[in-house]
């Protein structure tokens, strides 16, 4: 029983951990554009505009 | 013989590519034209030269009178920056994204620039003034690229946010659905070993119930408002019984955790939510193309138009704004807006998007000219008569959304499936109940688990993925192929279709004149080529593509609607050069001292025509030409490919005409057509293919459209819709089969919480990997 009381809030939270994940790549828009994305790792990104100066700039 | 035709010929020069676009251009120079050098330029200067390795295919040619749009009136204020969305045209691949990218990264003042490959929709954001917007779309249109505002208020905007809402919902329900089989495989093993205490398993339920509840409320969203809303609308539909099971199975394991009960099904209840948002993902992104094709149709309608005023300055407005009487300023290279008459300019109108004809009509003082025809060769000026939703432009679409509607009230085959499957699962339960508590005496509770079990087996799960797994698979391998299906009932229409109507100019033929033989030698050929190279007009194209390796005359004047000249060497119509005009489509040459050289074109069936109606005929489908060109032509088209009906001067009108015809005799006709002469036909017919290199309009009516040369796309197409509808009909029957085998075992109350997981996860993989083989065979096979 004492390794449950660890165990089972451990996992949620790391269940939580990869859920908030997900809902901030989908609130950044990263599944907009799902042809582009699986190009663009081919180009190397050395000066891409695509990473934003400012993070707030994404987020709608 | 004039001296410098001689000179042209006796140095026949090798051609070379043009560096920028490929294209073949003169004698030994690097570009095709003025344009190119600059993109050219423009592109090295930046130390993007990698763009040209990178590029899969060819980069798009600058079009010097490409319509200019006021975009800085489009930017909107976001914050501190300025934002703007535009659509960008001749996009191939990844590269020309990327490239637009860089060269907007190097502007000063640029924070954000981002091209999605797979809507062609660009976002800037800057800071700074608003008017910069057009030095930023002056940039992209020196890259070569078109670029046209982007209006977010259109529908695609909301469409991604219900994407949007469909993937969170789905994130959610995939979270819950694993942390609670989690805690369910620890008391399933509990139940197999015997060895987990009434408190453990209690807590168990507890932590299941805690992580469940919440998800199923969140991520069930999809489907109870859509069952709210049919339920109001008095009609059935799968979401009725999906959130019904859903929500029962919920209250049923939550008053068995109260309860203290052996068995919950919260495993069962998320992981059905999961899997039917994976089936409705699927299904929308499978239809996202035909909305992507709406939007661009109405960011097409918006170019503005030049209203002129007493001064004479042109000031770009909204072309449903333009009243009558006003005057319109149409610079050559743009569609004119507004319907009306021509008070100044001669120039040749393209009207193929409106009639169908390839061959461009002469216009000056006095003539009529209409919305959506293309200004070719110089400026006019026009009176406007009619504007909006007055034009003719405005009566075709008006006509073809009236034909639409008839075919929407098609019903999909998984909705005539839940019509009658939605009453008999809820018989089916409460019968069960009514079993357990009235006949076995059972206490009420108990009867209401297992009258729950029947409605968790029933859920149509499988059901719900049957049809979009093989949609997603079909489409997907069809999409590789250059065939776009936009409709999510194609597939199922197009297997039904017995009748193949055809449209000739761009369907059954390639849309283009081609040279024919004639009484003309090589050296006429050359000296004719040398002047037509200059010329955008399409039998000028025709003349010099087939002889790519004449380099273009210098000094060439053109006379729009009249022909080409350069000194006393002339190329056009016979009134210009002084011979008598003959039949169909023709140029002729005059020079000093010669009998005048005649060239004929025709509009050349697709090479591989007959082939393509030889294996319609092999499908069942009978095939018959419907065109708005002149009887011989249509004769001479039907002849070459074999099609043994045809009706020509159809207008848009004679041709829904038809199809109702065939239709009242019980068949179900396949339109193919290209032009908006063609929409009101594609949305009229049973279903429709259109082929990509016509009209927007025509794309936006079809289920399908094609975006390659070969014609037999169009009964390669059926093939796959025929086998997908197979796929279709198995994966049903898999389904139902699988209630067929658990039903009973539900009513009898064998179900616990581990089969009906297994039952649910075995029946939805079995019918994806069903779905799968409509790939694996395909191979165009017929």
């Amino acid at each position: 029983m004492d390794a449950l009381t660890l165990l089972i809030p451990l996992s949620l939270a790391l269940g939580l951990g990869a859920l908030a994940a997900f809902l901030w790549t989908l609130r950044s828009g990263q599944y907009d554009d799902l042809d582009g994305a699986a190009h663009r790792i081919l180009f190397e990104d050395d000066e891409a505009a695509g990473p934003p100066k400012d993070r707030k700039e994404i987020e709608r | 013989m004039n001296a410098f035709v001689g000179t042209r010929l006796e140095a026949p020069q090798a051609s070379t590519a043009c560096a920028h676009c490929g294209a073949l251009c003169p004698e030994e120079a690097r570009f095709c034209c003025r344009g190119c050098e600059t993109a050219h330029a423009l592109i090295t200067g930046l130390g993007l030269g990698r763009f040209y390795a990178r590029l899969e295919g060819n980069a798009p040619k600058p079009e010097p009178d490409a319509p200019r749009h006021d975009l800085a009136a489009r930017a909107r204020r976001e914050g501190e920056t300025l934002a703007l969305d535009l659509m960008v045209g001749g996009i191939s691949c990844a590269a020309c994204c990327w490239l637009i990218e860089q060269v907007l990264a190097r502007e000063p003042d640029v924070v954000w620039a981002r091209v999605a490959l797979s809507t062609r929709r660009l976002t800037i954001r800057w800071r700074g003034a608003a008017a910069r917007a057009n030095d930023f779309g002056a940039r992209i249109a020196a890259l070569g690229f078109a670029v046209a505002p982007f209006d977010p208020s259109c529908l695609a905007a909301g469409d991604r946010a219900e994407a949007n809402w469909l993937l969170r919902a789905m994130g959610i329900a995939a979270f819950a659905s694993m942390n609670v089989m989690l805690v369910s495989v620890a008391v399933w093993v509990g139940h197999a070993t015997g060895d987990m205490g009434p408190a453990t398993r209690d807590l168990m339920h507890w932590v299941a119930a805690l992580i469940a509840l919440p998800a199923v409320a969140v991520a069930g969203m999809p489907f109870f408002r859509p069952a709210v809303a049919a339920l109001r609308a008095g009609r059935a539909s799968l979401d009725l019984p999906i959130s019904l099971g859903v929500l029962a199975t919920c209250a049923m394991s939550l008053s068995e955790t109260i309860r203290g009960g052996d068995y919950t099904y919260f495993d069962s209840a998320i992981m059905l939510v999961f899997l039917l948002l994976v089936g409705r993902y699927l299904d929308r992104r499978a239809r996202g193309r035909a909305r992507e094709a709406a939007a661009r149709l109405m960011t097409l309608n918006r170019a503005p138009v030049g209203v002129l005023d007493d001064a004479g300055v042109a000031h770009p407005r909204a072309p449903e704004e333009v009243r009558p009487g006003e005057r319109v300023l149409v610079a050559p290279g743009e569609r004119i807006g507004v319907d009306g008459v021509v008070v100044s300019g001669r120039t040749t109108l393209d009207e193929s998007l409106l009639t169908g004809e390839t061959v461009p009509r002469p216009a000056g003082p006095g003539d009529a000219v209409h919305a959506g025809t293309l200004n070719r060769d110089a400026a006019l000026v026009v009176e406007a008569r009619a504007s909006g939703a007055g034009t003719l432009l405005a009566a075709i679409v008006r006509l073809m959304e009236r034909a639409e509607q008839s075919r929407s009230r098609f019903v999909a085959l998984a909705d005539r499936v839940s019509r009658w499957y939605t009453p008999v699962v809820h018989a089916l339960a409460i019968g069960t109940f009514l079993l357990w508590w009235g006949m076995f005496g059972v206490a009420w509770q108990q009867a209401l688990v297992h009258a729950v079990a029947v409605l968790i087996i029933t859920c149509p799960c499988a059901l719900g993925i049957a049809v979009p797994a093989v949609q997603v698979a079909a489409v997907g391998g069809l999409l590789r192929r250059g065939v776009l299906i936009t409709s999510g009932t194609a597939f199922e229409r197009l297997a039904q279709a017995d009748v193949a109507v055809l449209d000739k100019t761009g369907t059954l033929t390639l849309g283009r004149p081609v040279l024919q033989p004639g009484a003309w030698s090589g050296d006429d050929l050359r000296a004719a080529a040398a002047l037509a190279a200059a010329s955008r007009h399409p039998l000028a194209r025709a003349l010099a593509a087939a002889a790519p390796d004449v380099p273009a005359a210098a000094d060439v004047i053109e006379h729009p609607g009249e022909g080409i000249a350069r000194g006393a060497v002339r190329l056009g119509r016979a009134a210009f050069t002084g011979a008598e005009p003959g039949e169909g489509m023709e140029l002729w040459l005059a020079r000093p001292g010669r009998a005048p050289v005649r060239f004929a074109f025709t509009d050349a069936p697709r090479p591989d025509a007959g082939e393509a109606v030889a294996a319609l005929a092999a499908q069942g489908l009978a095939t018959e030409l419907l065109s708005g060109d002149r009887a011989p032509a249509v004769a001479a088209a039907a002849a070459t490919a074999g099609v043994a009906r045809w009706t020509a001067a159809a207008d848009p009108a004679a041709k829904i005409a038809r199809l109702e015809a065939l239709k009242r005799q019980g068949h179900r006709p396949l339109m193919v057509g290209d032009g908006l002469n063609d929409a009101p036909a594609l949305a009229a017919a049973h279903v429709s293919i259109a082929y990509a290199s016509g009209s927007d309009v025509a794309q936006a009516a079809a289920d399908v459209v094609v975006q390659t040369d070969r014609l037999s796309a169009v009964p390669d197409t059926v093939a796959v819709a025929r086998r997908a509808q197979r796929l279709v009909r198995q994966n049903i029957a898999i389904s139902l089969g699988y209630n067929v085998v658990a039903v009973p075992l539900a009513i009898a109350g064998f179900v616990t919480p581990l089969i009906a997981a297994v039952a649910m996860a075995g029946s939805s993989l079995t019918v994806i990997l069903n779905a799968l083989r409509v790939e694996r065979r395909t191979g165009w096979t017929r």
